[in-house]
C-alpha cells in the first residue's frame, strides 16, 4: 500500500493548505445534511407509538452522542499516531479535538437527561451508559487540564497522547453497556439483531442528523487544527506565504 | 403551529434540547473560527517583526 498521501499530511504546510481547502466541503454537507434532517426530524418523522412527541430529543440526543465518542477515537488515533511517528500535525489534531468532543458529550448528557425525566420519571440515573458518558467528559476535560498544565508543547502532546490512549478503554464500554449490564437506557438505536430499530421516516432523518454532525466535527476540527499547526510554526518562514499579507 | 409547538406536552423537553444543541454548534464555530483567526494575527505580528528586525 502507498502510504505518500498519509506522510504528506505529516508537513504543516501541506496539512494547513489542504485542511482550508477541505473546511468549506464538510461544512457545506454538514448545512445540507443539518437542514433535511431537521425538516424530516421535526416535521415529517410521525410521533412515537409510545413516547409520542417527546421522542424527538433523539434526532440531537443520538447524533451528539455519536460524535461524543467519535471524537474521543479521532483524538485518541491522532494522539497515537503523533507519539509513535512524532508527527506534530497529528498532534495539533488531537488537541483540537478535545473541546468540541467535550462539549458534544455535555450535550449528549444533557439531552438525554432532558429526555429521561419524563420518560424515566428523573433526570439521572446511576445507569452504566450514563455513567461512562459522564467518564468520557471527565477523561475529555482532564485532557484538557493536562494540556493546559504543561508549558512545553513537546511534553504536553506526549502526556495528554498516552491519557487519551488509556482512555480508548472507556470506548467499548459506553458502547457495550447496555448489552453487558441491566440498564436503564435503551439499547442499540440503529441497528438491532442486524435489522433497523425503527421505520424508515425516523431512521432517514437520524442518519441525515449524525451525517450532519460528523461533517460539522470534520470542519470544526479542521479549522482548530490550522490554528494549532499556526501557533505551533508560527516561527516557520511558509507562514507568510500561506496565510497572505495583513 | 402551536399545536406543532407544544410536542404533545413535552415542549419543556424538546425544545430545550434542541437549543442546546444549536447553542453548542455555534459557540465552537465561534471559538474556532476566534481560535484560527488569532493564531493568523500572532503569525503575522511575528513574520513583520522579523522583516523589520532583518
Amino acid at each position: 500500500m502507498n502510504w505518500v498521501w498519509f506522510h504528506r499530511f505529516g508537513s504543516p504546510p501541506y496539512f494547513f493548505r489542504v485542511a482550508g481547502k477541505m473546511v468549506p466541503w464538510f461544512a457545506s454537507l454538514a448545512a445540507i445534511a443539518g437542514v433535511a434532517g431537521l425538516i424530516g426530524a421535526l416535521g415529517l418523522a410521525p410521533p412515537d407509538y409510545q413516547q409520542g412527541e417527546g421522542y424527538r430529543i433523539i434526532f440531537v440526543h443520538v447524533p451528539a452522542a455519536v460524535l461524543s465518542t467519535m471524537a474521543y477515537a479521532v483524538m485518541a488515533v491522532a494522539a497515537g499516531v503523533g507519539l509513535i511517528w512524532r508527527m506534530n500535525v497529528a498532534h495539533a489534531v488531537a488537541a483540537s479535538c478535545a473541546t468540541v468532543g467535550a462539549w458534544f458529550t455535555f450535550v449528549a448528557l444533557a439531552t438525554g437527561s432532558l429526555w429521561g425525566r419524563p420518560m424515566w420519571g428523573t433526570f439521572w440515573e446511576w445507569d452504566p451508559r450514563l455513567v461512562s458518558e459522564l467518564v468520557l467528559l471527565f477523561l475529555y476535560l482532564g485532557y484538557m487540564g493536562l494540556r493546559s498544565a504543561i508549558d512545553d508543547t513537546a511534553r504536553a502532546d506526549r502526556a495528554s497522547a498516552v491519557l487519551a490512549l488509556v482512555g480508548v478503554v472507556n470506548l467499548p464500554i459506553i458502547h457495550y453497556s447496555v448489552d453487558w449490564w441491566n440498564s436503564l437506557h435503551q439499547g442499540h438505536t440503529l441497528l438491532k439483531f442486524g435489522k433497523a430499530s425503527m421505520p424508515s421516516s425516523m431512521l432517514v432523518p437520524l442518519l441525515l442528523m449524525m451525517l450532519a454532525f460528523a461533517m460539522y466535527f470534520a470542519a470544526i476540527v479542521l479549522v482548530r487544527a490550522r490554528g494549532e499547526v499556526l501557533h505551533r510554526e508560527r516561527n516557520a518562514r511558509w507562514i507568510s506565504a500561506a496565510i497572505g499579507p495583513p | 403551529m402551536v399545536h406543532w409547538l407544544y410536542m404533545g406536552g413535552y415542549w419543556p423537553f424538546v425544545w430545550p434540547s434542541y437549543v442546546l444543541a444549536l447553542f453548542a454548534i455555534v459557540l465552537n464555530i465561534v471559538l474556532a473560527r476566534r481560535a484560527l483567526r488569532a493564531a493568523k494575527n500572532e503569525a503575522r505580528r511575528r513574520a513583520m517583526a522579523q522583516r523589520s528586525d532583518t
